[in-house]
């Protein structure tokens, strides 16, 4: 009955009735909606400062602005030696990243999964997630030292011949997107296996007893059961991964590099720091970052519409 | 289902040995900063190769420097303040938000999911987030990193869907019986959502645990600072050397390494420690997230 109600009468009338019903709900949301509004909604407004010359004595409205109809900033970081540099960076970090560590926790579930074993299953789980709880400067550390002139990882690879001399691979140029993907691999392989190692236990196990009857053998059970058992979250996480090319967290590589490899170390998130935390360009920095997060927003939508089209599987 | 087959035994033999360098792998540089900080630093600066035991003599100097000094040890209650101020507005907040989004006959529920989830795909970003925070007075507060972490809106649909998968009949009884929101939300909910709220409770601990980079941004007095950003100015700014200072001796870098060492194993020892009896609970937070997402 009471649905029946809702279909006819008009939205201020339910409004009313559901305020007097579930007043005591709305008010326990209060202040998770001020949070919201206060630490959500209103750093969004301030992307405003983009297209404003910011101060902060005149505030986000106050603040007059930029030149060329507001989109100074964005001409300026466009214009600059560094727009082509941080982009390139972050592509390659982002790629390599990607190549390397979205691959490597499938192949890890899959392994596991042949596992009878199950105690050995369950020790090297809890080892292989370990990093991913340790805090990324204890882990940043280690990397650094290890890869310090004296280190265990520089002295190895130098005695192997792979590197010259001891010296801080840090600082050096073509050692930064390995030490940085290797490291990545380390932090997220265990933890990242998880998603599909439950995908596989969630999987028909008829399927794998009708492709015995058939005379599958175990490789072929993987081949023709697993994976495409597999693929809709590889798909899924694909999308998701695709729609973050172009966001290098800044954490990370604020932890690892130096000046010595700005070069190729930089990223568009840590050349938003400097240039607005460190050198307090709020303006101009806001509007690299804004200008990222559409490229992002844009990677998102297109890698859902492709994949919706392709596999008719998306996201929404 | 055995098999018996040479291929098949051959196969699974490479399983088990590739896993257990994975294993050892991953394990090991944990292995290496806890030998290599009771080792002699001399010796092991000198040393190449691969370490497996600690190189004699054995000297605990590196843990004495570190336990000693007023920033670690300033740095770690401030840590413990941050986590259980933090921790606890974290659980009000997450648990009073999920619990309103999972309500089925709330007029309206879906334009407040909606006002929640938008956060999660637009962000105002680096700058104008840090713009917001001085504005607000909280610079060189503790607060600064206590409040705009409030809620995270991931843990926040992780929480709702435990509080959905709670069968509306007993949610129902209890209104027929005249009790209020507040009262159902702690009476009924929570305890049937005891699981899920450990979940909260891990990853919004790890995260306050792990969180130097606010910090880094918002702090100005040292003595304010949280374990994190004290060990991020020593290893990694390379600060070492006042922290030597401190204590009146002189800089050799031997023991500036030793110190680094014994830094890293005091401050990742406690999540070490207790995270492998909590593995569990990550784990189904993992599955919980997923299938939302």
């Amino acid at each position: 009955m009471a649905r029946k109600i809702k279909g006819k009468a008009p939205l201020s009338l339910r409004l009313q009735k559901d305020m007097k019903r579930n007043y005591g709900a709305y008010f326990i949301f209060l202040p998770v909606a001020v949070y919201y509004i206060l630490f959500a909604y209103k750093p969004m407004y301030g992307i405003l400062i983009a297209f404003k010359d910011y101060s902060p004595m005149k505030g986000v409205l106050g603040s007059p602005w930029a030149q060329m109809n507001g989109f100074a900033h964005f001409r300026n970081f466009f214009d600059s030696f560094y727009f082509i540099r941080i982009l390139k960076n972050t592509l390659i970090i982002s790629f390599s990243t990607l190549l390397v560590t979205f691959p490597a926790p499938i192949i890890l579930a899959l392994i596991l999964n042949e596992v009878s074993c199950k105690s050995y299953k369950k020790t090297i789980q809890t080892i292989s997630y370990m990093p991913h709880f340790i805090s990324l400067v204890v882990i940043c550390s280690m990397i650094r030292l290890f890869v310090s002139d004296s280190g265990f990882i520089t002295n190895i690879l130098s005695d192997l011949g792979i590197t010259e001399g001891n010296i801080s691979l840090l600082t050096k140029k073509n050692y930064f997107v390995p030490i940085y993907v290797i490291s990545g691999l380390w932090q997220s392989i265990g933890w990242n296996s998880i998603i599909y190692i439950s995908a596989l236990s969630a999987l028909d196990q008829e399927l794998y007893e009708a492709a015995r009857i058939d005379g599958a053998n175990r490789w072929k059970q993987i081949v023709h059961v697993t994976i495409p058992g597999l693929m809709p979250t590889i798909i899924m996480l694909l999308i998701l991964r695709i729609g973050q090319v172009m966001s290098v967290g800044h954490e990370k590589v604020i932890l690892l590099y130096n000046e010595e490899i700005y070069e190729i170390a930089d990223v568009i998130s840590t050349y938003v720091y400097r240039k607005g935390l460190l050198e307090y360009n709020w303006s101009f920095s806001t509007a690299v970052g804004l200008f990222n997060s559409g490229i992002n927003f844009a990677l998102v939508i297109m890698s859902n519409k492709i994949s919706k089209k392709t596999m008719d599987m998306g996201l929404w | 289902m055995k098999y018996k087959n040479r291929a098949y035994t051959v196969f699974t033999f490479f399983n088990y040995l590739v896993l257990g360098f994975l294993g050892i792998a991953c394990l090991y540089p944990f292995y290496y900063v806890i030998i290599a900080s009771i080792s002699d630093p001399v010796k092991l600066i000198a040393y190449d190769g691969l370490l497996l035991t600690p190189l004699k003599n054995i000297t605990l100097a590196g843990y004495r420097l570190v336990l000693s000094n007023k920033l670690v040890l300033s740095g770690y209650k401030n840590t413990l303040i941050i986590l259980f101020i933090g921790l606890t507005i974290n659980l009000i907040l997450t648990i009073m938000g999920a619990y309103v989004l999972s309500l089925k006959d709330l007029l309206l529920r879906k334009p407040l999911t909606i006002f929640v989830i938008i956060t999660m795909y637009f962000s105002g970003g680096m700058i104008p987030s840090y713009l917001n925070v001085r504005d607000l007075g909280m610079m060189d507060s503790l607060l600064s990193l206590i409040i705009p972490e409030a809620v995270t809106t991931g843990n926040l649909i992780i929480m709702r869907s435990a509080f959905l998968a709670v069968p509306d009949s007993l949610s129902e009884a209890a209104r027929m019986d005249g009790a209020t929101h507040l009262q159902i939300l702690t009476k009924v909910m929570i305890p049937l959502a005891k699981a899920t709220i450990a979940v909260m409770v891990l990853y919004y601990g790890v995260a306050h645990w792990n969180a130097w980079f606010n910090a880094s941004i918002y702090l100005r007095s040292s003595d304010k600072y949280p374990l994190q950003l004290v060990l991020r100015n020593i290893l990694i700014e390379g600060q070492a050397n006042e922290m030597l200072a401190d204590v009146g001796m002189r800089e050799s870098p031997q023991t500036l390494q030793l110190i680094k060492y014994a830094l890293i194993v005091v401050s990742a020892a406690p999540i070490m420690c207790i995270y492998p009896f909590l593995q569990k609970f990550f784990e189904k937070g993992v599955m919980i997230g997923a299938v939302k997402g």
